[in-house]
């Protein structure tokens, strides 16, 4: 397979993406555009307490309102559903503590956003005015806000009957003595801890849903803003006990998830159980303010991490205690996150003896979920910050530390410490490519220039190696990992009489360009124009087969679905050809949109007289069953491993403490890539997401559990304008894991970002005695660690 | 995110619009850009029962220049003051000071006479109005009158704007001493942490953000009269001031900053 920009082929050129023309001109439909006929609008009364119990729901004045029809409360919708209606599908350890969950509170409130009571109204802003209106009586209990005081002896329950705070606790050691011996005989020894911040998924597009149902049959339609309509199709199946067959699940143009829209959600359960019991269309539409607690958040981890180093810098052991934090309740993967990140804390390093442990805990805050690189970003975090702090114990460049310690390009397929396989990989060349594209001999000259002057605006430089497991997944990796479902993804290619070609695909674009990707694949081996390739998805009825979009797995394991069952077809059209040429179809080849006997141009078939064949069936060979159209599921054998170096070259205003991203580069290796124009863009936006963690996005509570960030007035997302201009190379090191060769690039940029970043502010501030900031490092938090580490006031 | 209701009138004129104004009482807000009023009825900060709209009056949409005082319409949008070619050759600050504010969507709803009349202490045009010791003019049931920046912000969202009074027009001389703009914050399209306009040469010197209107810095206009340096001036900038604490900063640091980009400021100015 060719990977070039031959205007021949299309894999490998920038393409434009098909999708872009019907979503920038407002032609997408998205779920608050559509309406069905007959529909009543829910609004939802969130809780305003972080714990507290519920004495009593006053619908009166709500009623009063024109347009309110009911106000319903926890307790008169509880027989819509069982006991613990809302599904976590990843209970990590067989002893898992996971407190039923159920779609609106009942008794207690156990977070600012807990939805409390329901209204029913024949209009959005009637529910809305309702929803305002409905009085809730609180008895406030005690709230858990902060992670580590959670655990703490005596600390207050999320939930009395568990008593404890604790989920669970997720061990990987594999051998306890090695690691306790290298930390003994270790020359250089680094101990560190680190708050990842939550943070607030904030797609474009908030969630929405409408249910409708089908009276006559018993048949029920959802239609939701999600990442996952066939995981919410078993699960809504399952949790509401409606038969499987009789759903059907649609997502319509998503505007984004970046993993929060990997859910399934009490509004969902709520829309769907409603509308079954009233026969009418039931729909919410979330708002902005809502979304910042009615939506999972992301990260929310403290880190402990230690590395074990030989003189020369060469580490020996990597040891993680972590604490993660769930949140009230466990959503569909949440407690899974922290696991994506714990094989992952040595990095990109050849390190021999691992200890990873991760204790989790409730608290009286929104649950978190898989956002954004989901495990992974924090655990890239840790490693590459302590790996800086190594460099200064050992008194190397960051550079060097790492290329000490790189896992070396012969060594592949290599077996890391935490028990995986990396697929490919020349992690030196990739870092030899980003150093030399920042020139940072030049950057370290000026830097020294502005030390000597005393200039208040210090220059520093951010390095960061990562690699990710992407590909999410092999089905017996997640069995092992006591995860609910496999890993495999479904394609289906089906030729039309006029050579026309359909892809259906179980992977569920939300914004990622899998249109415009899977007709390139399957243009490039048909012989075919990619516009001649449709691509259906995220629709039940229309892909009944799929596990979605998420992990960075669209394209190495739905890509690949999709490349062999288009093989696939060409091996059937492959036997008509030899039939209709009464060829051995051994001697035949495929080219140019034709199989001709090879070397013989003038004996050809092409593709479309083919596909008609097959349609009319008039004469196909004995046996064969008419038209051209194949499935294929499958199942990856193992992960991907993309990496990259990234770095950030930072200016910090020391009179102020605003940080500027004035120069940032990419090396990414995501394999082989299919179109590398969408793969920049995955790496533009991935970047400055990670970025915004660092510098900017926080979602702040205050002690008693109130959120404070509930818009983005206060919640700092960055737009065009704080985005640093990113120069963006690649080194490909083609996975041999699928036919290929992809990795994934979904969350790489927001991986590596982060920590590049802040070891950048950390560099810039080292003159001061600065060895770390907490994020974000808005500018007030580096005037006070600079403050502070001059021993001045804070 | 969804206001409560409301009554919707368009105003012909701005006689129309006050008296409008004068029948529906305190139930009643002009809307103007909408760019401070919406959101305030989307987060049910403000539920006026009537809107009355002047945004269409584009008769109070100009920028004009006699006898060295330049006029300014109240609908007037913020782009237009950007790109105003007056401006940049009579009163440069305020088209600079404009072109800082939000995001270009923002400029090109904003009015004028808008951001004055909401006097949100951390507003960027308000200081410089401030600064530049602009006069206000108020149209009324009882006809129009002149009220200077100086007595125009009364408190926090206050000013002396009575209910059934609009903001016609906004003067100012043309300015041709030195001045500056220093607007610090996070995001391009957000308000200032801290602001500070200087205005001819150190003569007008505003805060934004440091208090619970635009703030005149007397002091540090004193200091720069008697021939202090700018690090001299600038470091009483925020004496006596109790700034607002946010998120993106508590009193002590908005005070710190405050004397930085006072001194900043200065030093673009032309005070050594
Ligand atoms: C995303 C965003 C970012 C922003 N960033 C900034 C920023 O960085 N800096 C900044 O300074 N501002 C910022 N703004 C506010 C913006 O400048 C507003 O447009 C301005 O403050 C109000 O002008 P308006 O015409 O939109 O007023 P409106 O919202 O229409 O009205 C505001 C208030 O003034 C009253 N009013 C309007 N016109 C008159 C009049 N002629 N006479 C009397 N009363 C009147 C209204 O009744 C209302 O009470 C931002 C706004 C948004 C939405």
């Amino acid at each position: 397979m060719t990977m070039t920009d031959d205007p021949a082929t299309h894999m490998g050129s920038h393409r434009l993406r098909r999708e872009d023309p019907a979503l920038l001109t407002g032609e997408a439909q998205f779920i608050d555009d559509m309406s069905l006929h007959g529909e009543i609008w829910v609004g939802i009364v969130r809780s305003t307490e972080a714990h507290a119990t519920i004495l009593g729901v006053d619908g009166r004045a709500a009623l009063e309102i024109d347009g309110v029809t009911e106000v319903l409360s926890g307790a008169d919708l509880a027989p819509l559903w069982g006991e613990g209606a809302l599904p976590c599908a990843w209970p990590v350890t067989d002893d898992m503590r996971d407190p039923a969950h159920l779609p609106v509170a009942t008794s207690v409130a156990k977070y600012v956003g807990d939805a409390v009571a329901v209204v029913l109204a024949d209009s959005r802003y009637a529910a809305a005015d309702g929803a305002a209106a409905v009085s809730v009586d609180y008895d406030p209990l005690p709230a858990v806000v902060d992670i580590e005081a959670a655990v703490a002896e005596g600390a207050p329950l999320v939930h009395e009957d568990l008593g404890t705070n604790e989920s669970y606790t997720w061990p990987l050691i594999p051998d306890p003595k090695a690691v306790d011996a290298a930390f003994a005989g270790a020359a250089h020894v680094v101990s560190e801890r680190y708050v990842q911040q939550r943070l607030i998924p904030a797609p474009m597009e908030p969630r929405g849903v409408i249910a409708a149902p089908g009276v006559a049959n018993g048949e029920l339609t959802l239609y939701s803003a999600t990442q996952i309509p066939h995981i919410l199709k078993v699960m809504t199946a399952v949790t509401l006990d409606i038969p499987e067959h009789k759903i059907r699940v649609v997502a319509p143009s998503v505007g984004g998830g970046f993993g929060c829209k990997l859910n399934v959600y009490a509004e969902e359960i709520l829309c769907c159980a409603l509308a079954m019991d009233r026969g009418v269309p039931v729909r919410w539409t979330e708002g902005r303010s809502e979304a910042a607690t009615a939506t999972i958040q992301g990260r929310g981890q403290v880190q402990h991490i230690e590395l074990a180093a030989d003189a020369d810098g060469k580490v020996q052991a990597v040891r993680v205690k972590l604490l993660a934090d769930m949140g009230a309740y466990l959503q569909l993967v949440t407690p899974g996150v922290p696991l994506l990140g714990a094989f992952l804390y040595h990095g990109c390093y050849d390190v021999a003896h691992y200890s990873f442990e991760c204790t989790s805990v409730f608290t009286n805050k929104t649950p978190t979920d898989a956002y954004r690189g989901a495990g992974r970003p924090e655990a890239t975090y840790a490693v590459e910050r302590a790996m800086d702090s190594l460099a200064v114990a050992v008194g190397v460049t960051p550079e060097e530390i790492r290329s000490r310690n790189f896992i070396a390009a012969d060594a592949f397929p290599y077996e890391s410490c935490a028990e995986l396989t990396f697929d490919s990989g020349d992690y030196q060349a990739v870092l030899d490519k980003a150093v030399a594209m920042a020139d940072l001999e030049s950057v370290r000259a000026e830097q020294a220039q502005r030390r000597a002057d005393g200039s208040n605006r210090q220059i520093g430089v951010g390095l960061s190696s990562y690699v990710e497991m992407c590909g999410l997944a092999p089905s017996r990796v997640l069995a092992s990992l006591n995860y609910g479902a496999g890993g495999w993804e479904a394609a289906t290619v089906r030729v039309l009489p006029t050579a026309k070609v359909q892809v259906i695909t179980g992977s569920t674009p939300h914004g990622q360009g899998h249109e415009t990707s899977w007709s390139m694949i399957v243009a490039d081996k048909l012989g075919i124009d990619p516009d001649d390739v449709d691509v259906l998805h995220s629709d039940t009825a229309i892909s009944p087969t799929g596990l979605d979009t998420y992990g960075s797995r669209s394209l190495s394991v739905g890509g690949t679905a999709v490349f062999m069952a288009t093989d696939k077809v060409l091996d059937k059209a492959r036997l008509i050809a030899a039939h209709q040429l009464e060829a051995n179809e051994d001697d035949l080849e495929y080219f140019d949109g034709a199989f001709q006997v090879k070397g013989t141009p003038t004996a050809a078939v092409p593709f479309a007289a083919i596909a008609f064949a097959a349609f009319t069936a008039h004469d196909l060979p004995d046996g064969m069953e008419p038209n051209l159209e194949a499935h294929v599921t499958y199942d990856p054998p193992n992960f991907t491993f993309p990496n990259g170096t990234h770095i950030a070259v930072v200016e910090v205003d020391t009179e102020t403490g605003n940080v500027d991203i004035v120069d940032y580069v990419a090396v990414d290796d995501c394999g082989n890539q299919v179109n590398p124009m969408i793969v920049e863009g995955q790496v533009h936006g991935g970047v400055l997401q990670g970025a915004a963690q660092a510098l900017y996005e926080d979602a702040v509570y205050n002690e008693d559990g109130q959120i404070v960030t509930v818009n983005l007035g206060d919640y700092l997302v960055p737009s065009a304008a704080e985005a640093p201009v990113y120069r963006v190379a690649s080194h490909v090191t083609p996975s041999p894991t699928n036919p290929m060769g992809v990795k994934g690039i979904g969350e790489a940029g927001t991986i590596a970002a982060t920590p590049a970043v802040i070891n950048a502010v950390v560099d810039a501030l080292r003159p001061t005695g600065v060895t770390d900031v907490t994020m974000p490092a808005s500018p007030q938090t580096v005037w006070r660690a600079i403050n502070e580490a001059q021993g001045g006031a804070s | 995110m969804i206001p409560a209701s409301f009554d919707y009138e368009v105003a012909e004129s701005a006689e129309h619009a006050v008296s409008l104004l004068a029948d529906h009482g305190d139930e009643a807000k002009l809307l103007a850009g909408g760019h401070s009023l919406i959101p305030m009825m989307r987060f049910r900060l403000a539920a006026p029962t009537v809107l009355v709209d002047v945004g269409r009056l584009d008769d109070l949409r100009y920028i004009n220049s006699a006898n060295g005082t330049i006029s300014i319409g109240a609908l007037t949008r913020h782009s237009e003051l950007e790109h105003s070619a007056l401006l940049a050759e009579s009163c440069p600050m305020l088209a600079s000071v404009a072109a800082l504010v939000g995001d270009p969507a923002v400029r090109h709803r904003g009015t004028l006479g808008g951001t004055l009349a909401h006097s949100d202490p951390a507003s960027d045009l308000p200081a410089a109005v401030l600064a530049l010791g602009a006069t206000i003019v108020a149209r009324g049931p009882g006809g129009d009158r002149e009220i200077a920046a100086t007595d125009f912000f009364t408190g926090y969202f206050e000013s002396a704007l009575a209910d059934d009074e609009m903001i016609v027009e906004v003067r100012v001389a043309a300015s041709a001493g030195g001045w500056n703009y220093q607007k610090f914050n996070r995001r391009a399209q957000d308000w200032a942490i801290v602001g500070v306009a200087v205005a001819e040469g150190g003569a007008g010197v505003s805060l934004v953000n440091m208090g619970a209107t635009p703030l005149r810095a007397s002091a540090v206009e004193a200091a720069v009269a008697a021939g202090a340096s700018a690090g001299d001036a600038a470091a009483v900038a925020a004496d006596g001031l109790q700034p607002p604490t946010d998120l993106n900063a508590d009193a002590d640091y908005r005070r710190h900053l405050a004397r930085v980009f006072t001194q900043r400021a200065l030093k673009a100015a032309g005070v050594a």
